[in-house]
């Protein structure tokens, strides 16, 4: 039986929901069923972001994941990572991007916050930024942790690399290289954390 | 790389050779929109909000390309006046609100229960229990009861399109509107839906009988009668249709559980961890069909009974009377009677342990929304403060919108917000009272909905106050709608209402001019009657997406 609840967080403005459709969209390539829940309005404006994702090879009943039920974790920013745990299954995955939004007064020290995803069992860290930044735009950090989660989805990671590169196509051909970029940079910096993990 | 290697774990892999053909995946609020269009709508009003924006903008550009009309009104009660005016001449039509717009246009919609429904009238309504973004958490069942016309709530994106399809002809069978009833989590959750035929447009006609639709009190109460004697058909109805189901559990079980919209999808969630096979009703379609709970009440010793919103059912079913069933739910305190219903939730009142959940020691800081960097509220809120700087007794009413954040550190520049427009009646209230200097804070939207009527009563009693309408041009909370009048109506409007020209004010709001803005506000505020202050400058956002769409139509140009 194939089950996937994904949990994904990150900050207003950072592109959860984008990355969301395209995870959803890639699922729904892939043959499974999709439920795809998230939040709008008020919450989009600088403030805490989440969306649920749910995808199986038979029905899904509940819009939201239950709390201890989540297969992974995907955030774009650590301390929303960190807010979402509740909902991680016990033995579910934590990808996330380590790169701060300290927008807030009291962002934690990152020095803490990286040593509670150090404690998790299973996560992925990924400094989303820079790569996103050498991909060529600072705004793709969203495509880099698609491509840092890819290799953990219950479908092949060459279709969602298929469904973000064909998403930006049709924005412009700059967009697609540059997010095509991302992906690939997210992957590899994966890759190299589970290597380096052993 | 190593395929599912990270984290030591292999993660099963999909076969890609055989997948099976899947339908678009739309919002709840989507489906809605495009059951409409497919069931021949002549046309469609909307006002934004939370959550059921979505709804009128997917369904906007499409009517418009059938040629159907579709168009964001001023407000929820010219909306749901413009559809019944549809529905007289015989064509369908959908007006679509959030729970708390339905309270705008309640005078309309209790009364079209009363006259004779021609061409299919839906109306939606999005509720938002846990007030995601919303200032209550109503549940508009209640007032599909209290009007006395049938309700449908889907519990998933399919039956939102399903049950919207079925809405017309049920109002043009029963002649009377149909509330199809949203939630949150519906309208923003997305799923496969599988679409029907579309039907075809019907053309206008003159109603043959003008005392349908004619509530003078002598006919009105004619209508009223037919009305109440319509509902033991429409009971029928609703005891026929398959939206409401009776599946028996196990032949000794004496538990069953009833469930109601997507509270439904919860229960399926925890079922299969529930060791015995309970008696399950789900109720799609309102008014609940009494024979179907009274044959579940048969089977059972006690139920569960499981909603979205309002214990409404429950009330219904527990009454008054003593009874020896066990009745759990939201009054036993088996559920809390606020906020949404979550799987968890549903778990504890099934009887069923939590799953464990993983935390860490870390305390972890709120993130709030935030007003946008270079957002021009930013800048009103700084002008005020200057201006109101020392007036210690001084009350500012606020409003509806992003603005309302200004609420917040670090501006904290507002003192109250209730509903769309309130701002303007209760600073005239608390002037009225005696506490001045009194200003209301409202957005050029939230006016037009709401603040011109209020404005009147102040210019009629010259009331010392001072209005200040942030006009950015745009429904900014809900993602830029256009409002019904541009920058420059706003002013003539006021002008209009009879405000003296010396005390109106349109003032640009430029962040190296707050000083300016400020001294303007300072000096009305000193004013001992009436003034009115327009600060206008564009939202940021939608700046940023005219700026964005102008640069993609110049590079699909080039390419």
């Amino acid at each position: 039986m194939i089950k996937a609840d994904i949990v994904l967080a990150g900050v207003g403005g950072q592109g959860v929901l984008t990355a969301a459709g395209l995870l959803a969209e890639a699922a729904r390539r892939a043959g499974l069923t999709v439920k795809q829940g998230e939040i709008h309005g008020m919450s989009q404006r600088g403030g805490a972001v989440t969306a649920n994702l749910r995808m199986a090879d038979g029905p899904v009943a509940s819009d939201l994941i239950p709390r201890g039920g989540a297969t992974m974790i995907l955030s774009l920013e650590p301390v929303e990572a960190l807010r979402c745990l509740p909902y991680l299954a016990d033995t579910g995955v934590v990808v996330t991007s380590s790169s701060p939004v300290e927008n807030i007064p009291d962002y934690p020290p990152m020095a803490d916050v990286l040593e509670a995803l150090g404690r998790l069992p299973r996560s992925v860290v990924v400094d989303a930024d820079p790569l996103a930044k050498k991909a060529g735009s600072g705004h793709a950090n969203n495509v880099v942790m698609l491509g840092a989660a890819a290799a953990l989805l219950p479908f092949p990671a060459s279709l969602l690399r298929d469904v973000v590169g064909e998403y930006f196509r049709g924005r412009s051909a700059r967009l697609e290289e540059l997010n095509l970029k991302a992906f690939d940079s997210g992957q590899a910096a994966a890759a190299a954390a589970a290597a380096t993990a052993g | 790389m190593p395929d599912g290697a990270v984290g030591g774990r292999p993660a099963p892999v999909m076969p890609l050779e055989t997948p099976a053909p899947r339908s678009p995946l739309l919002l709840g609020d989507e489906a809605v929109a495009l059951a409409a269009l497919h069931a021949g709508i002549s046309a469609a009003y909307a006002y934004p909000g939370t959550p059921s924006t979505e709804i009128f903008e997917y369904l906007e550009p499409r009517a418009r390309a059938l040629g159907v009309a579709a168009y964001w009104c001023t407000n929820e009660k010219t909306a749901y006046e413009q559809a019944l005016g549809v529905s007289m001449v015989g064509g369908r039509a959908l007006v679509s609100m959030k729970h708390v717009g339905l309270n705008v246009a309640m005078d309309p919609f209790v009364n079209s229960a009363l006259v004779g429904i021609r061409g299919g009238l839906v109306v939606v309504v999005a509720d938002d229990p846990g007030m995601h973004s919303s200032q209550n958490e109503q549940d508009s069942r209640i007032l599909a009861d209290f009007a006395g016309i049938p309700c449908l709530e889907p519990g998933n994106q399919q039956e939102a399109y399903d049950m919207t399809r079925e809405a017309f002809s049920w109002s043009e069978r029963h002649r009377v509107p149909v509330m199809v009833r949203m939630v949150t989590r519906l309208c923003h959750g997305k799923a496969e839906v599988v679409e029907g035929e579309p039907e075809r447009r019907m053309p206008p006609s003159k109603p043959a009988d003008a005392w349908e639709w004619t509530l003078l009190p002598g006919n009105a109460r004619r209508l009223r009668k037919l009305l109440l004697e319509s509902q033991a058909e429409v009971r029928r109805h609703t005891l026929e249709s398959p939206w409401n189901r009776l599946e028996p559990g196990g032949a000794s079980v004496r538990k069953g559980v009833i469930t109601t919209g997507i509270a439904r999808n919860y229960w399926l969630e925890n079922r299969d961890d529930v060791p015995e096979r309970r008696h399950h009703l789900h109720i799609g379609a309102y008014p609940a069909p009494r024979e179907l709970v009274l044959r579940l009440v048969e089977e059972v010793d006690e139920i569960l009974i499981l909603e979205e919103g309002e214990p409404f059912l429950e009330r219904r079913i527990r009454g008054l009377l003593p009874t020896e069933m066990e009745i759990r739910g939201k009054e036993s305190g088996d559920l809390p009677m606020t906020g949404e219903l979550t799987p968890e939730e549903v778990r504890r009142a099934l009887g069923l342990p939590a799953r464990p959940e993983l935390t860490t020691g870390l305390v972890l800081p709120g993130r709030p929304p935030q007003l946008c960097n270079g957002c021009p509220h930013r800048d009103a809120f700084h002008a005020m403060g200057m201006a109101l700087e020392g007036r210690e007794r001084s009350v500012v009413a606020g409003d509806i919108g992003c603005y309302t954040l200004g609420a917040l550190a670090p501006f904290q520049a507002l003192e109250s917000c209730v509903c769309m427009g309130a701002s303007i009646g209760m600073a005239k209230g608390a002037s009225d009272a005696g506490l001045r200097p009194a200003v209301a804070v409202i957005g050029d939207s939230t006016f037009l909905h709401s603040g011109i009527t209020p404005l009147l009563d102040a210019v009629a009693h010259d009331t010392d106050m001072t209005v200040l309408i942030l006009d950015n041009g745009t429904v900014g909370m809900t993602g830029q709608q256009p409002t019904v009048a541009p920058h420059s109506a706003i002013e003539a409007v006021v002008r209009g209402t009879g405000v003296s020209p010396e005390h109106l004010h349109v003032v640009d709001l430029h962040p190296k001019r707050v000083a300016d803005v400020a001294e303007v506000i300072r000096r009305e505020v000193a004013h001992p009657g009436l003034s009115v202050i327009i600060a206008v400058r564009e939202c940021i956002e939608s700046a940023r997406k005219q700026k964005a769409e102008e640069k993609r139509r110049e590079g699909g140009g080039a390419s």
